[in-house]
C-alpha cells in the first residue's frame, strides 16, 4: 500500500465514520417528541392484525 | 388537490414508534450485499483509492439530495392520507395520470422481491452450510465454482427441483415465510422491531470480520506482496489515469444511486407513516450516513483485502456473485477460523439481504390496504401468493440465471433509474422546490442549503438522464471489441490448427490467457478467420493496417434477450405483473375519486 492509497483510505473512512457518529450522536440526543405527539402504535391498537376479512 | 391533513383510514394508520427506529429501517432497506460484494469490485476496478472522487461526488449531488426528497414526499403524501406510491403521487401531481406512474414504485420492489428473496436464501443457506464444514472444500478454486452452480441450479431449468441442493428449496421457504412473518406483524412490531435489532447486530458481527480480516498478516511467507497491508493497497491504492474514463464516472453514480435505494419506491413509502413534526432532513442523513458506514468502513476494508491476501490479482474484476460466493469460501477455507468467520460473514449477507427484502413488500402492502380497505391478512396473503409466483419462476428457470439476470436488469437497473427519475422531476417540478424545502423544513433539526433545492430541480434529473442513457448504450446493444492486435501477422499466413505463438503471447499480454487447445479455423460460408476456444467460444480474426486484429464480440441484453426463450418469458412475466399492477391501482384510484380522497386540478 502506497502513501496516497493510505491517505485516500484514511479520508474516506474518517469521513464517513465522523458523519455517521455525528448524526447518531445528535438523532440520539434530540429532545423528547411532545406528549400531544406521541400517537404511536405502541399506544394505539390499530386492529389491523384481528379481525380478518 | 386531496388536502386532508388526517391518517388514511383503511391504511391502519401506522405510525414508527421511534425516531431511531425509521432511521434504521431505512438503513437496514439501503444495506445489502452491494455494501459488501459490489463496493469494492467497482472501485477496485474503477481506479481503486480514485474512484472514491467520483463516489463522493456523485453522494453529494445526486444520493444525498435525492434521499431528502424522497423523505419529504413521502411525509408530504402520508399527512394527506396516502402510504402507498399511486395515492403519493396523486397528491404530489394533481392529474388522472399520477397514479398510473405509481405502479411503477409498485412494480419495483416486488420483482426485485421476487428474485432478492432468493440470493437471500443462499446467503442462509450458505452459513449453514459453514456450520456443518459442507463449505470447506479446499484451496480449488474450481471446487467453489462448482459447489455454486450446484447449489442455484445453474446446469439447466428445474434442477433445483431433484438435485442435490433440493434441500435449498426448504430454506428459500423459510426465508420466503420469514420475511412474511415480519411484514405481517406490521410497521412498528414487524419491521422496526426487526430492524431495531438486526442493524446492531449485523455490525458487531462484520466487526468481528474486519477484525479477523486485519489481523491475518501475511498468512503464505512465500508470497510477501499477499498480506493486509498488500490487500489494503489492492483496493485503495489510486490509479488517477482511470479517472478520464467516462465509465468511472458512471460507475460511481451507479453505485451511489443503488447502495441508497433510491428509486426503489420503498423510502418514499417508509417516510409516509412519519408524523407532521418529525425530521426528515437530519433522519435522511442519518440513514445515508449508515449505509455509507456499511460500505465504506466495512465492505470497502473487509472483501477485496481478504480476497487479495489468498487469491491475489486474481480477486480484481469479479462480480458481485463470483466474489461473494466462490472467491470468498475459497478464502474462508485458507484462513485460520475460517469456518466460525464463514458462518459470521454470511449471516452478515442474510441479515443485510432480509432488512432489504421486508421493505421491498411494504410499499405493496400499503398499496393493497389503504386501495382496497384490505385487512392485514389479506393484503399479505395476495401480496404472499403473487410474489411466490414469480419466486418459482425464477428459481424453476435456474439455467445460466437467465430469469434472475433478466428480472434484474430490465427491473432492478432500468426501471429503477426510471423511477428515481420520475420522482425528481415530482419533487422539482410538480411539488416544486420552495413548497418542497418548506415541506423538508417542518420539524426539522437541520437546513439543506438552497442550492440543494436547485440541484434536485435542475441538475438531478439531467444528471439521472445521462446515467440512464449512458448505462443502456452501454448494455442494451452489442458491441464488437478489439481486444489485441499482433503485429506483423496477416490472416493470408493462418492455417488450420493450434493458434500460432505470435497471436497466443499478444493475447496472453493483454491478460487473457487463452486455452492450450484453442484452435485457429475458417468459417465455410464467410471465409472468416476465428479462435476458437475448446467450449466453443469465438474470437474473430481480422486483418487491419496494424496486423492481425482479434475481435471479441459482445452480446448486449437486447441481443441475448431475443436470442433466450427464457428472458423473453421473463419480460412477459414482468409485463403481466406491471398490467395487474395497472389494473389495481385503476380500481383503487376511481375508489379513492368516488370517497373524495383525490381532487384532480381542472
Amino acid at each position: 500500500m502506497n502513501a496516497q492509497g493510505l491517505f485516500i483510505m484514511l479520508i474516506s473512512v474518517g469521513t464517513v465514520l465522523a458523519l455517521t457518529v455525528y448524526c447518531m450522536y445528535r438523532v440520539l440526543n434530540l429532545p423528547p417528541v411532545e406528549m400531544d405527539d406521541i400517537t404511536g402504535p405502541l399506544g394505539i391498537d390499530t386492529q389491523d392484525t384481528v379481525d380478518a376479512d | 388537490m386531496a388536502d386532508q391533513s388526517s391518517r388514511n383510514p383503511s391504511g391502519g394508520g401506522e405510525q414508527w414508534a421511534s425516531r431511531i427506529g425509521v432511521i434504521l429501517a431505512v438503513a437496514g432497506s439501503a444495506v445489502g450485499l452491494g455494501n459488501f460484494l459490489r463496493f469494492p469490485g467497482q472501485a477496485a476496478q474503477h481506479g481503486g483509492g480514485a474512484f472514491m472522487i467520483p463516489y463522493f461526488i456523485s453522494l453529494l449531488v445526486l444520493g444525498i439530495p435525492l434521499c431528502w426528497a424522497e423523505w419529504t414526499m413521502g411525509r408530504y403524501g402520508g399527512l394527506r392520507g396516502f402510504n402507498s406510491a399511486p395515492g403519493i403521487y396523486s397528491v404530489l401531481w394533481p392529474h388522472r395520470f399520477a397514479k398510473y406512474l405509481g405502479a411503477l414504485a409498485l412494480l419495483v420492489p416486488l420483482v426485485i422481491y421476487m428474485y432478492y428473496v432468493v440470493i437471500e436464501a443462499w446467503c442462509l443457506g450458505y452459513a449453514l452450510n459453514y456450520v456443518t464444514g459442507d463449505l470447506m472444500l479446499g484451496s480449488d478454486a474450481a471446487a467453489y465454482q462448482a459447489y455454486f452452480d450446484e447449489y442455484i441450479g445453474k446446469g439447466a431449468n428445474g434442477a433445483l427441483l431433484s438435485g442435490p441442493h433440493a434441500g435449498s428449496l426448504t430454506i428459500l421457504a423459510i426465508t420466503f415465510l420469514a420475511n412474511f412473518v415480519l411484514i405481517y406483524r406490521g410497521v412498528s412490531k414487524g419491521i422496526e422491531r426487526f430492524c431495531n435489532i438486526a442493524m446492531p447486530l449485523m455490525a458487531l458481527l462484520a466487526l468481528i470480520v474486519l477484525a479477523r480480516v486485519l489481523t491475518l498478516g501475511t498468512p503464505d511467507p512465500s508470497k510477501p506482496a499477499q498480506s493486509v497491508v498488500g490487500g489494503l493497497g489492492f483496493m485503495w491504492n489510486p490509479h488517477y489515469e482511470e479517472l478520464k474514463d467516462p465509465q468511472t464516472w458512471l460507475a460511481a453514480s451507479g453505485q451511489i444511486f443503488f447502495t441508497l435505494s433510491v428509486g426503489f419506491g420503498i423510502i418514499i413509502n417508509y417516510a409516509s407513516y412519519l408524523k407532521r413534526k418529525d425530521d426528515v432532513v437530519l433522519s435522511g442523513l442519518t440513514a445515508s450516513s449508515v449505509n455509507e458506514f456499511f460500505e465504506v468502513c466495512l465492505g470497502g476494508l473487509i472483501t477485496l483485502t481478504a480476497a487479495y491476501i489468498f487469491l491475489g490479482e486474481s480477486a480484481r474484476g469479479q462480480g458481485t456473485f463470483d466474489l461473494g460466493f466462490k472467491a470468498l469460501p475459497n478464502v474462508f477455507a485458507q484462513m485460520p477460523g475460517g469456518q466460525v468467520i464463514g458462518v459470521l460473514w454470511f449471516l452478515v449477507l442474510f441479515i443485510a439481504a432480509i432488512t432489504s427484502s421486508i421493505s421491498m413488500l411494504q410499499p405493496v402492502i400499503a398499496f393493497l390496504e389503504e386501495g382496497f380497505g384490505l385487512k392485514r391478512h389479506a393484503s399479505a396473503a395476495i401480496l404472499g401468493l403473487i410474489s411466490a409466483m414469480g419466486c418459482g419462476f425464477v428459481v424453476y428457470f435456474s439455467e445460466g440465471m437467465a430469469a434472475l439476470d433478466t428480472f434484474d436488469f430490465w427491473v432492478g437497473s432500468v426501471l429503477i433509474i426510471s423511477l428515481a427519475l420520475v420522482q425528481s422531476l415530482l419533487y422539482g417540478w410538480a411539488l416544486g422546490i420552495e413548497r418542497g424545502a418548506e415541506e423538508a423544513h417542518l420539524g426539522a433539526h437541520m437546513r439543506i442549503p438552497h442550492f440543494v433545492q436547485l440541484m434536485l430541480k435542475y441538475v438531478v434529473p439531467v444528471y439521472l438522464a445521462a446515467i440512464f442513457g449512458m448505462f443502456c448504450w452501454n448494455n442494451v446493444p452489442s458491441a464488437d471489441a478489439t481486444i489485441a492486435t499482433v503485429p506483423g501477422l496477416h490472416s493470408s499466413e493462418l492455417a488450420e490448427g493450434p493458434a500460432p505463438e505470435p497471436l497466443v503471447a499478444s493475447l496472453a499480454s493483454q491478460g487473457r490467457e487463452i486455452p492450450g487447445v484453442a484452435a485457429v479455423a475458417r468459417s465455410d460460408e464467410s471465409g472468416t478467420w476465428a479462435l476458437v476456444g475448446p467450449e466453443g467460444g469465438l474470437l474473430r480474426l481480422a486483418d487491419s493496417p496494424a496486423g492481425l486484429e482479434v475481435i471479441e464480440h459482445k452480446a448486449g441484453y437486447f441481443e441475448n434477450t431475443v436470442n433466450s426463450p427464457v428472458a423473453l418469458n421473463s419480460i412477459a412475466f414482468i409485463g403481466v405483473i406491471a398490467a395487474f399492477l395497472l389494473l389495481l391501482v385503476h380500481i383503487a384510484g376511481n375508489r379513492w375519486e368516488k370517497e373524495g380522497r383525490l381532487q384532480y386540478r381542472k
